[in-house]
């Protein structure tokens, strides 16, 4: 069910009778999709809204949900749909945070060095997947991890940079409630940007190209599929969000050191999340933020059992419901709500959501 | 004379990651599985042999006798189970299952050890050393674990090449459905595979616990990517490879260490990263890539 494609066609009407051609109703949308687009946009215009209504606690509550959102749907993208396993991309958390940090102690305002250090770290992203392409599985995964561990220790040598210990971030507004909204807003708008990059990417050829080879790189392959350029078009993509989610938050704590930067427990949450809600949807990551949230804000205060919890429920997710939470529920009900897919159905009368994507 | 003692500490600890590097190796060679919690367990061998020793009171440097034979049956039983589980289930799905092994290692280890450092008391014999000239100074610790390193690392090539027990273990790594077809339990030799792997990541936890302070992160912060960089330098597939890439290794941090105390660790993922673009298939092995 997770493949898109030619095989589709035979998932339509009664199993038994493929319909023909030109019995079959060819859509992208369903009930389901454009009410779900409908929802996106109000609830990002009530996000908008948000900072008017409610306190800056909350506000920078859902900083830290919205920047572990645009990383998970990152590492899902990378790893769901392109079957690049990574557990280094905290080289380009760390990575956008020092670009921020660097252009900010030139002068330039934070929140215009967002997008500057998010574009640096695509360009960068360049030599380290010139460097990992020809890497398979494991060693992909640990060779980006060492990436990281280079990157944290170059960076800890630069002392205008606060060396080990880390350093603040100058050049914020100096109103603590504008930079609260500021703030707020820019993750806002990133999350949405990305989440939208990712959803066109994947409506797009390349999210045709992406799943033929995750299904069976050799086929896609013998097809004329090019593997490899589409590859590092993912690779460069999850960079660059990586880095917008490294920028986003060195400008919410307004601080930043090496070890923090460039720690593995990025790439543990983002995997945790991503495995949890769902691998290989878009909506996986999203589900998966939120239970991770609700988690953390229940159980915080058992410290570190609740990682553990979290790591023996990624674990079982991994072997048991490989889809997820969120593939539990969209085989239960049938429901796709970003139509990156395609739904066959007999020409005849509508028929339930029951359909292949 | 400095740059001369540099090599000779590489060396000797170059023996400690060879030994590190030896099950990763093995697990990979046989199992085609990287276990990203390799170094996670060699920290929890080392919190049993601490336990160990407390509560026999067995001399420090005799605790493997139980700690290893221990890790072993843990090794064949992981495999059987959990490990056997997310590789009937693709590479992806054990890359995901080993990591989150190894997040629950780590954060269980703190939460019963406290982050705290420990280390394996083995009295004067860690600062025992002798002398060669002025300059030259070879800790005996150092030396036995270089021995053991290498001892078992080529113990363990004999053995998989000359034994019919190894050749059972090489027929499963190539094919593992022939091998089923010919009456070999593959899931079985992958556990003696895996039992064998754990053992030798026994004695590495159980030496680096006696030449240095752990804490529950370091299984994570180095000792995987160390083991990791030595199987890649040496080439994939080779445990001659892997003492080889080890020792390189050591002697890459070292050299850095000499420079600047600050360059260590960079020094040896450096020389990592530039093996990796220049010799991808590793110093010793000449056709196969990663």
């Amino acid at each position: 069910m997770s493949s898109l494609g030619p095989d589709t066609t035979a998932a339509a009407g009664p199993p038994s009778v493929p319909p023909a051609a030109a019995q079959v109703r060819v859509t992208r949308a369903r009930r389901s999709t454009l009410a779900a687009a409908a929802a996106v946009v109000l609830i990002v215009a009530v996000l908008a809204y948000l900072p008017y209504l409610v306190y800056s606690g909350t506000t920078n509550l859902l900083v830290n949900f919205f920047t572990l959102l645009i990383m998970a749907s990152m590492w899902n993208l990378l790893a769901g749909y392109a079957g690049l396993v990574s557990v280094g991309q905290q080289a380009f958390v760390g990575l956008g945070a020092y670009g921020v940090l660097l252009l900010a102690s030139h002068g330039t305002s934070p929140f215009l060095a967002i997008p500057v250090a998010t574009a640096a770290c695509a360009v960068l992203g360049l030599p380290v997947w010139w460097l990992v392409s020809r890497l398979r599985s494991g060693y992909f995964a640990i060779t980006m991890w060492v990436i990281a561990s280079v990157c944290e220790l170059i960076i800890s040598q630069i002392p205008s940079f606060g060396g080990g210990t880390g350093t603040g971030l100058p050049g914020l507004p100096g109103n603590p409630t504008l930079l609260t909204a500021d703030t707020y807003w820019a993750t806002l708008a990133c999350a949405v940007l990305a989440l939208g990059v990712v959803y066109l990417l994947l409506r797009s050829r390349i999210g045709l190209v992406l799943t033929a080879v995750r299904d069976d790189e050799t086929g896609a392959r013998s097809v004329g599929v090019r593997v490899a350029s589409t590859q590092r078009l993912v690779f460069l993509v999850a960079a660059a969000g990586c880095g917008v989610a490294g920028a986003l938050y060195i400008v919410s704590q307004q601080f930043v050191e090496p070890t923090a930067a460039f720690s593995v427990l990025w790439s543990a949450k983002m995997i945790f999340i991503t495995v949890i809600g769902g691998i290989g949807t878009i909506e996986g990551p999203i589900i998966g933020t939120i239970i991770y949230f609700v988690l953390q804000q229940t159980l915080a205060q058992y410290g570190t059992w609740y990682f553990i919890a979290l790591g023996l429920v990624a674990m079982a997710i991994a072997i048991w419901a490989r889809r997820g939470i969120w593939g539990l529920i969209a085989d239960r009900f049938g429901i796709r709500l970003f139509g990156v897919g395609y739904w066959l159905s007999p020409a005849g009368p509508p028929d339930r959501d029951r359909g292949s994507r | 004379m400095s740059w001369v003692n540099a090599i000779i500490q590489g060396i000797l600890l170059g023996g400690l990651y060879a030994l590190f590097a030896c099950g990763l190796s093995l697990m990979f060679g046989v199992m085609k599985v990287v276990n990203l919690a390799h170094g996670d367990l060699a920290v929890v061998a080392a919190y049993i042999g601490l336990g160990v020793i407390a509560i026999t009171h067995v001399p420090a440097v005799w605790a493997f006798v139980i700690v290893v034979p221990v890790f072993a049956v843990i090794g064949y039983v992981l495999q059987r189970t959990l490990l056997q589980a997310a590789l009937d289930r693709g590479v992806l799905t054990t890359l995901l299952v080993t990591f989150g092994l190894s997040v629950v290692i780590e954060n269980g280890l703190q939460q019963f050890f406290s982050a705290n450092s420990h280390s394996i008391n083995i009295g004067s014999l860690v600062s025992d050393s002798f002398s060669i000239g002025s300059q030259i100074t070879i800790a005996y610790l150092d030396l036995v674990i270089l021995v053991v390193a290498v001892v078992v690392l080529l113990g363990l090539q004999y053995f998989l090449s000359a034994s019919a027990s190894g050749r059972l273990i090489r027929a499963v790594a190539d094919d593992p459905e022939a091998a089923q077809i010919s009456g070999v339990s593959y899931r079985h030799v992958f556990g003696i595979a895996a039992a064998i792997a754990f053992g030798t990541v026994a004695l590495a936890g159980l030496a680096f616990g006696m030449y240095s302070q752990f804490d529950p992160t370091i299984g994570t912060d180095q000792l995987l990517l160390f083991a990791f960089e030595a199987v890649v330098i040496g080439g994939l597939g080779s445990l001659w490879g892997t003492l080889a890439g080890g020792i390189l290794l050591g002697v890459a941090q070292q050299i850095g260490a000499q420079i600047g105390a600050q360059y260590e660790l960079l020094a040896g993922q450096l020389f990592f990263l530039a093996v990796l673009v220049l010799r991808p298939q590793g110093i010793t092995s000449r056709k196969e890539t990663a």
